[in-house]
């Protein structure tokens, strides 16, 4: 394989996982906001004593974030990184 | 009992130590900011670590600590609205700007957007962008510190917003981006601690049991406050505000910026996962801090102090600690002011000097020690401008006008980054028009808004029914871009798309050819 498919591989694989996390991340919050804007009886039911189902769907977004964060990271570190040192290496 | 509004000694021996000691960061930095690199990018030698600590004091406001923490303490759970809002602008930050940001650009996002574009009109485009995010988040930003300095220490307001004015300009003129980056870790780490210590010392009334904090919340002011409630009535304007938030992020120079300071695009990634595990906890936090002062202080109380609930946390500090724990709560609110000013500030500067100056008027090559020169007289003005400006804009609210930053960051700034980084076809007429067109269309309709046409001249109707204008304003921007790049193509910019798609994971430092 040369190097420019090579690059065009390791390119679209990086898009391929930004765009479909970022897809992730837009589904969960703008979930979460038309929820509140549609659905607010939902939202104010109560788990238990103290917390609503709201609180701890918002509680969880942000949650999500870190955990999208947290896989994005793994996989740029161990497969995006070393492909990209492997196209530095042929130079 | 209770002191807000007098002078407190804890708080200004705390405020006087703070300054002190940012200016001895910045004494320090001054003599090592002798380049341009050194002065816009801190010599690029931020660790991840320290910039996830500088993104997050960048990002953290007083909006966020007095503004959310208030939102929470009278309305309930609205107030998470905001604080979910201004996380998840970071996941889109990483995945889709960070690295290939550092991997493009040398000290400004414009950087980018002009690589294989025509650099005068994208630069100018881009300059007219930045300074009015900046100037929206500027005046947010002072009104916040001339309005706490008043209720904290019994200023003047006036003065108070000369002395914010006054002593972030020393940092940023001498000590430059070290010593701005400096002065938000000091900012961060004590925002951070200070936080956890009020949320800490709020919730051993409790048992430490967060559920029993909110139950008790519940029993007093019924359970309307674990649900959403009037704060967004309308679902579009939740859906404008969520859209603005979220977008708006990957747009703030001032944040953007901070991605040139680290070495390489593996730092600018661990950056951001420390910034936002950061911003992450501080806005659970203020949630705590919210709840705790609406059971332990109460609303009554909270509203006749400010009606806003701006001084929420500190009325909370003042009922846990007495005297010497509000003052530590002041001096913390008070530095997180100066330190975003700070950051915002050099923001403008390098809007001003790197793309107006350097880029168009110099045409890419100016004198030796000129764009350092030029950089400097910019930090004077823009300081001016903003002391001007906050005088100007007293009474309004601080929030609100944060909103409106993300607002035209996400239509002025967001759609050319993006698709510059992405799409092959993407023009510099492109650039231009969505640029200048995202610009004018939010501000247009902040002006035709509720807020503008009936909050504040008094007329009987709006033309346009959203507060915040994001959920038009973005859209027709991306639009804006993609039809005029489809119908006056662009051949060179195409050409240029290849060496992009390279560098954007290999980066600059490792090909000679090329300098951006």
């Amino acid at each position: 394989m040369n190097e420019l498919d090579e690059m065009r591989k390791v390119d679209a694989a990086r898009w391929r996982v930004a765009i479909a996390l970022t897809a992730a991340m837009m589904v969960l919050y703008f979930g979460f906001i038309l929820l509140i804007a549609y659905d607010k009886p939902l939202l104010a039911t109560l788990v238990t004593p103290g917390l609503s189902v709201g609180m701890l769907s918002g509680a969880l977004v942000i949650v999500a974030a870190w955990a999208l964060i947290w896989i994005y990271v793994r996989w740029a570190n161990l497969h995006y990184d070393a492909a990209v040192d492997a196209i530095r290496r042929r130079r | 009992m209770n002191s807000v509004g007098e002078s407190n000694i804890v708080a200004i021996a705390g405020f006087f130590i703070f300054i002190g000691v940012s200016l001895g960061i910045t004494f320090v930095a001054a003599r090592r900011t002798r380049t341009t690199e050194q002065f816009y990018a801190a010599g690029r030698s931020v660790t991840g670590l320290q910039n996830g600590l500088a993104l997050a004091g960048d990002y953290m406001s007083a909006a966020s600590f007095l503004g959310i923490a208030g939102l929470v303490a009278l309305s309930g759970f609205d107030g998470l609205i905001y604080s979910i809002g201004f996380l998840v602008g970071w996941p889109v930050v990483m995945f889709l700007i960070a690295e290939p940001l550092r991997n493009l650009g040398k000290y400004t996002f414009s950087d980018v957007v002009a690589f294989r574009l025509r650099q005068t009109p994208v630069r100018v485009a881009a300059a007219v962008g930045s300074l009015a995010v900046v100037a929206f988040y500027l005046i947010a930003q002072m009104v916040g510190a001339g309005n706490l300095i008043r209720l904290l220490f019994g200023m003047n307001y006036e003065v108070a917003v000369m002395i914010v004015g006054a002593v972030m300009l020393a940092y940023v003129l001498f000590g430059g981006m070290i010593a701005t980056t400096w002065v938000q870790i000091v900012k961060a780490v004590l925002l951070l601690l200070g936080a956890f210590l009020l949320a800490a010392v709020a919730l051993s009334k409790f048992g430490f049991n967060p559920l029993a904090l909110f139950r008790a919340a519940a029993e007093r002011y019924g359970p309307t406050v674990l649900a959403p409630g009037r704060l967004v009535s309308d679902p579009l304007d939740a859906l404008s505000l969520g859209l603005a938030l979220m977008l708006g992020t990957a747009g703030l120079p001032h944040i953007l910026m901070r991605f040139y300071t680290v070495p390489d695009a593996k730092t600018a990634r661990s950056s951001v996962t420390y910034a936002t595990a950061f911003i992450g906890f501080f806005y659970l936090l203020t949630f705590i801090l919210g709840f705790g002062a609406m059971v332990l202080v109460g609303q009554d109380k909270i509203r006749s102090i400010d009606a806003g609930g701006n001084m929420a946390a500190p009325l909370l500090a003042e009922a846990l600690g007495g005297q010497a724990f509000l003052g530590f709560i002041c001096a913390v609110a008070f530095a997180t002011i100066l330190a975003v000013v700070a950051g915002l500030t050099l923001a403008g500067a390098a809007a001003l000097s790197h793309d107006i100056w350097v880029n168009v008027v110099r045409g890419g090559s100016p004198y030796e020690g000129e764009e350092l020169r030029v950089a400097r007289m910019s930090t004077v003005v823009l300081a001016v401008a903003a002391i001007i400006l906050g005088i100007a804009f007293k009474g309004q609210n601080v929030a609100y006008m944060v909103g409106l930053a993300f607002a035209i960051a996400a239509s002025a700034n967001f759609p050319a980054l993006v698709l510059s980084i992405f799409w092959r076809r993407f023009t510099t007429r492109a650039a231009q028009v969505s640029m200048l067109g995202g610009t004018a269309a939010s501000l247009g309709l902040i002006y035709l808004s509720p807020t503008i046409q009936i909050d504040i001249l008094k007329n009987s109707a709006a033309m346009f029914p959203l507060r915040n204008p994001g959920l038009v304003s973005i859209p027709l921007s991306f639009a804006l871009a993609i039809v005029v790049a489809l119908l006056w193509p662009e051949p060179a910019a195409q050409a240029g798309f290849a060496d992009v798609q390279q560098r954007v994971h290999v980066g600059v430092d490792h090909v000679t050819d090329r300098v951006p």
